[in-house]
């Protein structure tokens, strides 16, 4: 009898154990990293971790409205790269996205940023046909239009995905599929394969974790 | 007894190859359907979906039986050659463009044409490549 109350006692605390480690998952950060000598509160020297942030830009989104880094301010984002006459992996990563979207379309403190990859024919007439065909309206979903150098410095810089014109490539574009997770700070926290739906899938869990951060 | 033996091995051998004559068109509707399969995950699934159901008002779904009937002899030409006119699909009009597959050959056509025509609830049985690379030959 009391080694079965031990056993039972053994099993619970395990559990416990494995549950209370699940809660303490934090989404690790992305990017170049340096140390910072800062004075906390007391005037203490303290050393602390900087991580890249994604810096300001401006861009044109699909009502040929200009926006700027401001609108993302206070909230978790999902970025990527994409073009709108893209027939191969562009389709899968938004009707992907198109999920995620819908799962957290209530959220306030969620957002989504494409960008377009073609400079030359999305405009943002273009970009905004797009948006409604694939079902997607209002402010939630930002579909933004810039100059090449504006876009692919932001896309290989800071987003860390991969763009370029390709002439040799299907469409005359090429570029990674990436979904880029980026928090309330401007931190990359996240990247995820759009055209796998398992890696969808864990976007969809890592969301509500990054949002948790901040409610403290 | 060893007579009756060598009949019944005859016998037997005979049925079994008219059986399996009988059958030539299945094992070919089954090929067609697994390699057609392949070719449907390459090349339209980005677009058209894992179930056919197609992508906002971008992509049709491919699941209107009753346009698939209506256009036999086009949809192969639809496949390589690809679409730039408006198609209504289930009542709702699609204006996308459709991108051609030149890589395709005619073969993979059929086969891709045989998948999608009996995939998805559809039910509409086996093309034999000779008659779809003469329905790509009068394509428009």
């Amino acid at each position: 009898m009391n080694k079965i109350t031990s056993s039972i006692a053994i099993c619970l605390l395990s559990v416990a154990l494995i549950s209370s480690c699940k809660q303490d998952r934090k989404l690790p950060f992305y990017g170049e990293r340096h140390a910072e000598v800062k004075k906390d509160a007391a005037g203490v020297d303290k050393i602390d971790t900087v991580y890249q942030t994604i810096p300001a830009w401006s861009f044109l989104n699909q009502d040929s409205t200009l926006i700027t880094n401001t609108a993302t301010n206070g909230k978790v984002y999902v970025a990527d790269f994409f073009f709108t006459s893209c027939t191969t992996i562009c389709p899968t990563m938004h009707r992907n996205l198109m999920t995620v979207y819908n799962e957290f379309k209530a959220n306030p403190d969620v957002m989504f940023l494409s960008h377009t990859i073609d400079f030359k024919y999305d405009k943002p007439s273009v970009l905004k046909k797009y948006a409604q065909k694939l079902g997607v309206d209002g402010p939630k979903w930002q579909f933004v239009y810039g100059s090449k150098d504006s876009v692919y410095t932001l896309a290989e810089k800071s987003y860390l995905v991969a763009v370029g014109e390709d002439s040799t490539a299907k469409d005359g574009y090429i570029h990674q599929g990436y979904l880029v997770l980026i928090d309330k700070d401007k931190r990359i926290r996240g990247a995820y394969d759009g055209t796998k739906q398992d890696q969808v899938e864990q976007l969809k869990k890592d969301i509500p974790l990054l949002l948790a951060e901040y409610k403290k | 007894m060893r007579k009756y033996i060598i009949n019944f091995i005859f016998v037997l051998s005979v049925i079994v190859i008219i059986i399996s004559c009988q059958n030539q068109q299945q094992i070919d509707l089954q090929n067609y359907m697994s390699n057609g399969k392949d070719i449907y995950v390459a090349k339209c699934q980005n677009c058209h979906g894992e179930a056919g159901e197609g992508l906002g008002e971008l992509a049709p779904p491919l699941t209107d039986s009753t346009f698939l009937k209506n256009n036999k002899t086009r949809l192969a030409c639809i496949i390589k050659n690809g679409l730039n006119e408006p198609i209504t699909i289930h009542g709702k009009v699609y204006k996308e463009k459709m991108p051609a597959f030149p890589e395709l050959a005619d073969i993979d056509v059929a086969q891709v044409m045989v998948f999608i025509t009996n995939s998805f609830g559809n039910k509409q049985g086996f093309v034999h490549y000779n008659e779809v690379s003469k329905h790509l030959q009068n394509c428009k």
